[in-house]
């Protein structure tokens, strides 16, 4: 589907220039969207050497391990295919308290490497797994306690309460976290149901 | 407020604490610091270097589709839909181009605030769901192309979904706690 999905997006858009005469405006957009990626990538590289380092110090030491026999309940719950104390579990754990705080470049490494866990207890496959799916869902429809920039916008547009809008956005992230897990339940109780019939 | 006070003192303290939490439980449990750092530092390169292919290629047709004015095109054709089911038209291309991409999404939200004033009901409204909800398609690229997977299965539709419910419910709480 991603194929698809992909190549539409760049057909659509090369022939709609055609039609609208916006040709030379796509040709700066090939060549600004990939300085764009490569910029955003080489950001990463300093986010991700820093918190892969100091997480493998913690995986040693077993903080990871503590981590996740403290949360077991939950965790396990949401995702029933993690077995416990698996090193995945504390990873998808600190990935979730970074995004709470708002730490996205923490959270980023640390979801990568719960990834990374998970697609070997799925045999190392190349497809998603029903503990991944899950685990993008909550990622997508991040809880986050404050979000901060959009309070520095609304600061510079010179709001008179920047801050109002964290309780609103507190539960409709919270709204849309739950709407992802009923969710990503009901495609999976799709997809075990069409398998069996 | 002060609620607030203490979730951003958490927020500043958090990382530097934590830092010396690990490294002070690490050295208690003789795990060589220095050395596993840079192992993990490591990883760190070769997995930042991996997303570059994924990356470009997801941010050039994101591109060439906004620059084109195809994105554009559609989002009229949706905005009638969404309108129907009850979201404001101001706010609609925010609603549509929030899960495509993070950067064009904080450039409409700053330009919906800049126009209608951050402390409007449009202004809240677009600030709530520039909060509440994340890319999707960004979180899917870097995630998956992180450690190769190749079958996203039901992974998009269960985020957009997802993404639907976020802005939803966001209308829904401004509607509730700042009028109309």
């Amino acid at each position: 589907m991603v194929n698809v999905i992909w190549a539409a997006m760049i057909i659509i858009g090369i022939v709609f220039a055609m039609v609208n005469g916006t040709m030379d405006k796509v040709n700066e957009a090939i060549f600004e969207g990939a300085k764009e990626a490569v910029t955003l990538c080489i950001g990463l590289i300093s986010v991700l050497v820093f918190w892969l380092g100091m997480m493998r110090i913690a995986e040693e030491a077993g903080l990871l391990k503590k981590l996740s026999r403290l949360f077991k309940p939950l965790i396990s719950r949401l995702f029933p295919e993690v077995p416990n104390n698996h090193p995945a579990m504390g990873y998808i754990l600190s990935n979730m308290i970074a995004n709470l705080f708002g730490l996205g470049n923490a959270a980023t490494p640390l979801g990568i490497k719960a990834m990374e866990e998970m697609k070997k207890l799925n045999g190392g496959k190349n497809e998603a797994s029903r503990s991944m799916i899950t685990f993008l869902a909550i990622n997508t429809s991040s809880i986050t306690l404050i979000p901060t920039t959009v309070i520095s916008i609304r600061m510079n547009y010179e709001s008179a309460n920047p801050t109002e809008i964290v309780g609103t956005t507190l539960v409709a992230t919270v709204c849309s976290a739950i709407g992802a897990i009923l969710i990503d339940r009901y495609f999976y109780y799709r997809r075990s149901r069409k398998r069996k019939g | 407020m002060r609620a607030m006070g203490i979730i951003s003192l958490i927020s500043l303290w958090f990382i530097p604490v934590l830092i010396g939490f690990i490294l002070l439980y690490g050295t208690i449990k003789k795990v060589p610091s220095y050395e596993r750092f840079v192992e993990g530092g490591k990883e760190g390169i070769r997995i930042a270097v991996s997303l570059i292919p994924f990356l470009v290629g997801m941010l050039v047709a994101i591109s060439v589709f906004r620059a084109s004015g195809a994105l554009d095109f559609f989002m009229n054709l949706i905005r009638p839909m969404l309108e129907a089911i009850g979201v404001p038209p101001e706010i609609a291309p925010l609603a549509i181009i929030r899960p495509i991409s993070g950067s064009a999404a904080l450039g409409i939200m700053s330009d919906i605030i800049a126009t209608y004033g951050p402390d409007s009901f449009i202004g809240r409204l677009a600030s709530t769901i520039q909060g509440s909800t994340d890319t999707t398609f960004y979180v899917l690229t870097v995630y998956f192309g992180a450690v190769g997977i190749k079958k996203m299965g039901d992974a998009l539709k269960v985020g957009l979904l997802a993404d639907l419910v976020g802005i939803t419910s966001a209308i829904v709480i401004v509607t509730l706690v700042f009028g109309n």
